[in-house]
């Protein structure tokens, strides 16, 4: 099993959320963040008076799915979230040791 | 145990004035000399549909009636009013502070709508309105509003009733004070800011609306006779704005500058807020301005017009400053020229024309702007939310922009006809274009008291229970705090 996590621009969530349903992706948990990379943050001006506002708003997707299942969704994410301007976001994959389902206590790759 | 002494204390005061009430004070209308005649009857109606003076021999049936339009209008403009200030202001200046301070402004405003209603009620309305000297009123002649009753007060209105003209007024009475909490908003104690706004009622705005408004006020240039000063001033621009954006400016410096002032940010927590908020003085301004000329006549439907063209001209060349001279037009920016015009065509709206009112706007969206992004940052003076900007300047600017624009052609009062006027000579100095000298008087007097009276009474302030909040509370937020609540859960 893996954990996908995608910072993507807050704007892209809805065709991000199609795209990976269409490649039968069921789940996913969702984050509204803050945070700076290369595109670093604005600047504000309120009558006047500057302020560098540094972290910018984000949304991350937490997706764990079973192997077969990553490039897919990697693909679809890419595709749904590109514009190709700074800020677009990055994508993480890690491994996942376990996953239980609480209802019914399944485990593993029948749990995601 | 002290605070139930003060309501004992309170209870007394409202028995001993139940005695006096007793006592008739008013006395009975003066009788009527012959039985009215058509005429008569017909010559009071055409008063009441021109706003003028009772007819001598007016119907008995209706001697101490007031008019029903005017009165409609007064009762709906002191609403207007209060609209300004709640929840208008409480929320445009509640969107300008830190999310953790939105209470706190709102609670200021509340409380203030709270202790200025009672002075009034005791001793603020005679102070200011009953006749006495030309400086400061008769303070017991009104004082727990006896013989304020629904009978028009004839040395103000003919044709509203006394009880609604002293509650329109109250409305900025109430609206005054709250203007200052722009200015020191994020870091004053909620005690001293009550102690200090009882306080400056009585020393700078009780006096200070009598010589302009009061009927043997010092500057009361349209309807004192004898007025010294022969200024106008149409619904307070010294009154109200330059009283309160001085008084704020000396009060800010005397309590120093917030936390982190300029370093850290402080940012403005909900720009959504704030122009909901200034979208309620804008309408409510219409009461204010449009409601000045207490009743609903000629004049009024000027000041009107007047508010109009200068509030939307001032808010619409503010941001098209930043526009041009760093690329965006900010929300902040509308929202800023609009109250900005409001502020300056205040003293003038029922004495200019509408050319006047769109230089008025121009001029409101150009120089408040420049004390406003300028002059903060020459000084370093944290006037929070900018109450010296727009109120001070503003007003200021307004005082002696009514003085050259200022015509009788909108507003016979200015003219011969207003017999006060000829007799103190105010329609020779506006036919001569000589009424700016006039304004500047009461410009200098109206800034002397407002800084003089703000020095002694936040030294006094101080003294008795100190005016900062301390480090801690201030880093948590007032609204934690001074209040035990918060703004926004979750």
């Amino acid at each position: 099993m893996k954990k996908i996590e995608a910072v993507i621009k807050p704007f892209k969530l809805e065709e991000v959320k199609d795209a990976l349903s269409d490649v039968g992706i069921e789940g996913m948990t969702v984050v509204e963040v803050k945070g700076f990379g290369r595109q670093k943050g604005h600047t504000e001006i309120y009558r006047g008076s500057e302020y560098t506002v540094d972290f910018l708003p984000k949304i991350k997707l937490e997706i764990v799915l079973a192997d077969g299942q990553v490039e897919a969704a990697i693909a679809a994410i890419l595709k749904a979230a590109k514009t190709g301007k700074i800020g677009d976001g990055k994508i993480f994959v890690s491994n996942v040791e376990q996953s239980i389902r609480i209802r019914t206590e399944e485990k593993g790759e029948q749990a995601v | 145990m002290k605070k139930l002494l003060l309501l004992v204390g309170f209870a007394g005061l409202l028995a001993a004035s139940n005695l006096n009430a007793q006592t008739p004070a008013a006395a009975a209308p003066a009788p009527v000399a012959k039985t009215p005649t058509t005429e008569d009857r017909l010559a009071d109606i055409e008063a009441y549909i021109n706003n003028g003076a009772r007819q001598t021999n007016a119907p008995t049936a209706l001697a101490t009636s007031a008019g029903p339009g005017h009165n409609a209008w007064m009762m709906t403009s002191a609403a207007l009013v209060l609209f300004m200030t709640l929840p208008g202001l409480a929320l445009f200046y509640g969107g300008l502070v830190r999310r953790k301070n939105i209470l706190s402004v709102m609670a200021q405003c509340l409380g203030i709508a709270g202790i200025v209603t009672i002075l009034w009620f005791i001793c603020g309305y005679s102070m200011v309105f009953a006749a006495g000297k030309p400086w400061l009123g008769s303070i017991t002649k009104f004082a727990f509003l006896n013989g304020v009753d629904s009978a028009p007060n004839t040395d103000y209105a003919a044709w509203v009733s006394h009880n609604v003209f002293s509650m329109y007024q109250m409305m900025f009475a109430i609206i005054t004070p709250a203007l200052i909490i722009g200015a020191i908003a994020e870091r004053m104690k909620f005690k001293a800011i009550m102690l200090f706004v009882v306080l400056w009622m009585f020393v700078v705005y009780f006096p200070l609306a009598h010589m302009v408004w009061g009927v043997d006020g010092l500057m009361n240039g349209v309807w004192n006779g004898d007025a010294k000063i022969k200024a106008i001033d149409f619904a307070g621009g010294t009154v109200v704005h330059m009283s309160s954006g001085w008084s704020a400016l000396i009060l800010c410096i005397m309590l120093g500058k917030r936390l982190g002032f300029p370093k850290e940010p402080m940012q403005p927590h909900s720009m959504v807020m704030c122009m909901i908020g200034t979208g309620m003085l804008w309408v409510g301004w219409y009461g204010f301005n449009a409601g000045s000329a207490v009743a609903a006549d000629g004049v009024a439907a000027n000041a009107f017009m007047t508010t109009t063209l200068a509030t939307a001209v001032a808010a619409f060349v503010w941001p098209m400053l930043e526009y041009i001279s760093r690329g965006k037009p900010s929300i902040l920016g509308f929202c800023s020229g609009a109250v900005a015009g409001l502020v300056v065509i205040t003293p003038a709206t029922g004495f200019v024309d509408a050319k006047g009112a769109v230089i008025i706007g121009l001029l409101a969206g150009v120089i408040p702007y420049f004390a406003v992004t300028k002059l903060k940052g020459i000084f370093g003076y944290d006037d929070a939310l900018d109450t010296f900007g727009v109120h001070a300047v503003g007003g200021t600017l307004g005082a002696l922009l009514t003085g050259v624009l200022a015509t009788g052609k909108v507003n016979a009062n200015l003219t011969d006809a207003n017999s006060y006027a000829k007799a103190n000579g105010l329609d020779k100095i506006v036919a001569n274009h000589g009424l700016w000298i006039e304004q500047l008087k009461a410009i200098g007097l109206t800034i002397t008291l407002a800084v003089v009276g703000t020095v002694v009474i936040a030294l006094i302030v101080k003294a008795v229970c100190g005016l900062r909040v301390s480090e801690d509370v201030e880093t948590v937020g007032l609204d934690v705090a001074e209040h035990g609540e918060e703004g926004y859960h979750g």
